[in-house]
């Protein structure tokens, strides 16, 4: 019944890089592989709220319509602010990787601040949208929007606690080039989030919305 | 069985440079521009698949480069993907199910 993944000459299977000698019966990391699984089932959850987006976005009779309240200029730079933070995650990795602490806690700590100003456009954002009359419950349109965006703007928040904790397991002394594996697996779920937000910005901003 | 375990044990490798990353950065950024710019410049009929195909292949850099899916262990990709074509199609179906296609 448990049968085990092993090589022709009967040794567990282990990857050829150092990183991917795991001890475990596939030679990948558990945790990795974990994390993969967390993003592969995230597909469905973000593809759910898109959808339910999509399907309400004309449904905005009592408020405004989205073609007339989305602010295409700023959003794009929140995407570009976002988009860059993917870098500077590769580059914590890769710093640590190498075993270069400083670096490593740079590239962290900029990437936090990247997310911080990605989550203060999306609060701007949704401020000036209140002000102009879309609130969570004046429309279909605006209750799907709000919970695609806000479910967003919860992962990048959680991202950012993350990344935070890894600063302060830096400054510790704890984060070293031995558990870097650690860092990929944050960076994992930070570069999944921008995949996202890739979505989003193309599906929800970019492709022409209904005006009233 | 070997052949699924050769794909496990032959697929980690050593990621890329600093200035490889930058590179797939500086791209990411130039595709990010070409999209804005659509919203600026009306390139008529074309629009909608134009950013779909540009959304894709940002979507394709991340997970390839970044998210080293291109180095690593083909059973990563493999969760992934699953996953990605299990919400697709879903999705697609439920969009069907509400007349997305056909009322917008």
């Amino acid at each position: 019944m448990s049968e085990a993944i092993v090589t022709e000459a009967g040794e567990p299977a282990r990857g050829d890089h150092d990183h991917g000698d795991h001890g475990t019966l596939t030679g990948i990391s558990n945790n990795k592989l974990l994390m993969w699984v967390f993003l592969g089932s995230e597909c469905l959850l973000f593809g759910g709220l898109i959808s339910a987006y999509l399907i309400n976005r004309s449904r905005f009779h009592t408020g405004p319509a989205p073609g007339d309240i989305f602010d295409i200029p700023f959003t794009s730079v929140s995407s570009f602010v976002l988009l860059m933070s993917s870098l500077t995650m590769v580059l914590a990795l890769s710093a640590l990787q190498r075993g270069d602490i400083r670096n490593n806690r740079i590239w962290l700590l900029t990437t936090a601040l990247l997310g911080s100003l990605f989550i203060g456009g999306q609060v701007y954002e949704f401020t000036s949208f209140l002000r102009e009359g879309l609130g969570y419950t004046t429309s279909p349109f605006s209750s799907a929007f709000f919970t695609l965006t806000g479910f967003h703007g919860i992962h990048v928040s959680v991202g950012i606690v993350m990344l935070m904790s890894l600063a302060i397991s830096s400054y510790r002394g704890t984060l070293t080039q031995k558990n870097s594996e650690t860092v990929e697996i944050v960076g994992l779920y930070w570069h999944f989030v921008d995949v996202v937000w890739i979505f989003i910005f193309t599906v929800i901003y970019l492709v022409p919305s209904p005006t009233s | 069985m070997s052949t699924d375990t050769a794909a496990v044990t032959h697929t980690e490798h050593e990621h890329p440079s600093d200035a490889k990353y930058v590179q797939i950065a500086i791209l990411l950024a130039a595709l990010t521009a070409a999209e804005v710019s659509t919203y600026f410049v009306d390139i008529g009929p074309i629009l909608i698949p134009a950013l779909l195909v540009m959304m894709v292949v940002k979507f394709f850099y991340v997970a390839a480069w970044f998210m080293h899916l291109k180095f690593d262990s083909i059973l990563f990709r493999r969760f992934f993907v699953a996953g990605l074509i299990l919400a697709t199609v879903v999705y697609c179906i439920a969009l069907t199910a509400f007349e997305f296609w056909s009322k917008g």
